[in-house]
């Protein structure tokens, strides 16, 4: 590991985030608390981490439904972000978007999405602004091996080529697209065989190790900002629950064993114990952080649970900037 | 026995489609997920284990090549169902939609034929937001070369569906997803409900109440509660929306004097500004009223229940609605 320390911190902060954020809101999914459909991040933490932890701020991020996990690793506000998943007004989105749709626009968390593939153009779009102005941003599409095989993707990721744009593709291919396995789906084996059909470099590596992901994406983030144009990442990653909601063994579509395996190389988990290792970080330093973030996700939880509920009358509020003239 | 067998409706749309597939070989589905899962509803349960994975087809997510595919098929000779999971996905598969199921036939002076069902989910209350609760029906009711279809119930469930397969024009057919569970009498026998026959699922004097998909259930209930207070309302299910029952719907104008018309979509050009204009057109001197008309208000589906509860008209919503146009004289 050639990352300096507080590299390895900060990469590890953003993952234990994720993890705290998502295993409550799983909780509160089990008691009910949660309303629509939650897609957990969980077991995919080294992607978002490893990706956001190589951009600045002001660069930009698409997500998916899977969204919450890129929004906590390019730092959202945990009470917000709960808030939202509550459907409460102090929410990210004021309640209207919900988890499908969490988004914090000032962090360049350009939103999840109820689309699969949507995102992508959308990210080519911010890529596109971004070398319009100059100022050196990239743009950063997450999206899953299923939404490779929609248009969307195979147009976004041509024009970024086309017009030589500062964007990565980040794919986090899980092996599903909700219940059915990627070999049902495709006839490739590795979503980094597209790239070359639009003339960009493509690497593959292991999504459940954070550092591999930050390099790999430390090295497509320069090439953007450097104007050579897009890459993409794939990363080999996996799902520990269900494609929605709580449940993670005894699943028809996949083997437990396989869940099991998969959760051995628990990418937060495993680098601890490297870390631990080569003398960055000691066992109590961890358990710290993980009791500091615990607690600020049960302040979250109280400031969501006591947090007003939308009124009726905000329904019509945002359908456009000015209300002169809309329908009711 | 078989008088009183009950199903649900995403059950009756899984027999509807069994049948056909026993019935034609020609009949097959695709979709995402309706394979060995059985459709993120359950919906499609079992079909690929009978029918084999030539005949109900896992595709990928791509929503335009899953309509080609049925386009392609159709036109060649085959009867395919496909499915488009959420009714807002029809979305990404616009121009196989628009541009060419509906047109084919039409553009080639008749010479194609396109027995092609797309089925898909409608409507809200799951909390599932802006891009998963949408109606989106009258969008399509506005494309000549589509019908559309939304049945209220497991029975019309059936038998509309078994009439889309065996149709020879492109049809969508929308399951609301809230209804998916609801059970009723169906027959085992197949049978056939025609497209663009409406139901009067119940008969009044007061006032004709139009309404499909879960909102005819909604009205019905309305109906019910404003029986006891002497207000006797007919309810008629178009079932089909395009073609649209007209006559029907007319005819039911004509002896209540007073209609309006529910629909979860939004108001704004949704299909009761067309039915609305339609009993204008055809029947206005017998109103006492203008045709009223409820729909959701002009904004995406919220997110937060606390605001999908008042965006999505119900029981209640209706009730007042009935009333408040039957005061009128
Ligand atoms: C256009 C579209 N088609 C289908 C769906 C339903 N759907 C939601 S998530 C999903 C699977 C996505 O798989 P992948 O891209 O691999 O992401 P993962 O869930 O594995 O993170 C599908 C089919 C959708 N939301 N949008
Ligand atoms: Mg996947």
């Amino acid at each position: 590991m050639d990352l300096s320390p507080p590299v390895q911190f900060d990469l590890h902060r953003r993952m234990v985030r994720i993890r705290v954020f998502e295993e409550a809101a799983g909780r509160l999914a089990e008691a009910n608390k949660l309303p629509g459909f939650l897609h957990l991040y969980v077991g995919e933490e080294a992607v978002a981490a490893g990706v956001c932890g190589a951009l600045n701020d002001d660069d930009h991020i698409t997500s998916t439904h899977r969204g919450h996990g890129h929004l906590v690793a390019k730092g959202g506000d945990f009470n917000r972000m709960m808030a939202e998943l509550m459907g409460k007004s102090t929410g990210m989105c004021k309640g209207k978007g919900g988890s499908m749709h969490i988004s914090d626009l000032s962090l360049g968390m350009l939103g999840a999405n109820g689309i699969v593939g949507a995102g992508s153009p959308i990210a080519v779009g911010a890529a596109f602004a971004n070398k319009y102005r100059g100022r050196g941003q990239v743009a950063v599409a997450f999206f899953g091996d299923g939404a490779t095989n929609i248009g969307a993707f195979h147009e976004a990721a041509n024009m970024a080529c086309a017009l030589n744009l500062p964007i990565v593709f980040a794919c986090e291919n899980n092996e599903y697209g909700e219940f059915t396995p990627r070999s049902a789906t495709m006839a490739i084996t590795d979503i980094v065989d597209r790239a070359a059909g639009y003339g960009m470099p493509g690497v593959i590596i292991d999504g459940m190790d954070v550092v591999a992901v930050h390099e790999a994406t430390l090295e497509a983030v320069a090439r953007a900002r450097a104007g050579d144009g897009p890459s993409l990442i794939e990363a080999k990653t996996y799902r520990f629950y269900n494609h929605h909601g709580i449940q993670n063994l005894g699943l028809k579509y996949r083997p437990d064993e396989e869940v099991a395996k998969w959760r051995e190389r628990d990418p937060i988990f495993t680098f601890e114990d490297r870390m631990i290792e080569n003398g960055t970080m000691t066992r109590e330093r961890v358990d710290e952080i993980w009791a500091g973030l615990r607690n600020e996700i049960e302040v979250a939880i109280k400031f969501a649970e006591e947090s007003p509920l939308p009124t009726p009358d905000q329904i019509l509020v945002d359908v456009y900037t000015s209300m002169t003239g809309a329908a009711k | 026995m078989s008088d009183v067998r009950k199903l649900t409706y995403g059950g009756a749309f899984n027999e509807a489609v069994r049948q056909a597939m026993e019935a034609d070989e020609n009949v097959f589905c695709a979709g995402e997920d309706i394979g060995a899962f059985g459709g993120v509803f359950g919906t499609f349960l079992g079909l690929q284990a009978k029918f084999g994975a030539n005949r109900v087809v896992d595709t990928p997510i791509s929503e335009q090549a899953i309509v080609g595919l049925g386009i392609g098929a159709a036109v060649t000779g085959l009867r395919p169902i496909v499915d488009l999971m959420f009714m807002d996905f029809i979305c990404v598969a616009f121009d196989q939609i628009v541009n060419q199921a509906a047109k084919l036939k039409y553009m080639f002076g008749g010479e194609a034929t396109m027995p092609l069902t797309i089925t898909t989910g409608g409507g809200g209350g799951l909390s599932a937001a802006a891009q998963h609760s949408q109606s989106l029906e009258a969008i399509l009711c506005h494309i000549p070369g589509l019908k559309v279809v939304y049945p209220s119930n497991p029975y019309d469930m059936k038998g509309l569906m078994t009439a889309c397969i065996r149709e020879n024009n492109p049809t969508v057919m929308v399951k609301h997803k809230r209804l998916l569970g609801m059970s009723a009498h169906v027959p085992e026998d197949n049978y056939e409900i025609p497209l663009g026959k409406a139901n009067i699922m119940r008969a009044g004097t007061d006032v004709t109440v139009v309404a499909y998909g879960r909102m005819a259930n909604e009205t019905l209930a309305a109906a019910e509660k404003l029986a006891t207070d002497g207000i006797e309302c007919e309810v008629i299910d178009p079932r089909t929306l395009q073609p649209l029952d007209t006559d029907s719907i007319t005819e039911s104008a004509r002896k209540t004097h007073k209609v309006l018309v529910v629909h979860e979509a939004v108001k704004f050009g949704g299909l009761g500004a067309e039915i609305a204009s339609q009993i204008h057109e055809l029947a206005f001197d017998y109103l006492d009223a203008p045709v009223a008309r409820i729909g959701a208000p002009f904004s995406p589906v919220p997110f937060s229940p606390a605001l999908e509860q008042h965006y999505l008209p119900d029981a209640a919503s209706i009730e007042a609605g009935i009333r408040n146009l039957v005061q009128r004289s």
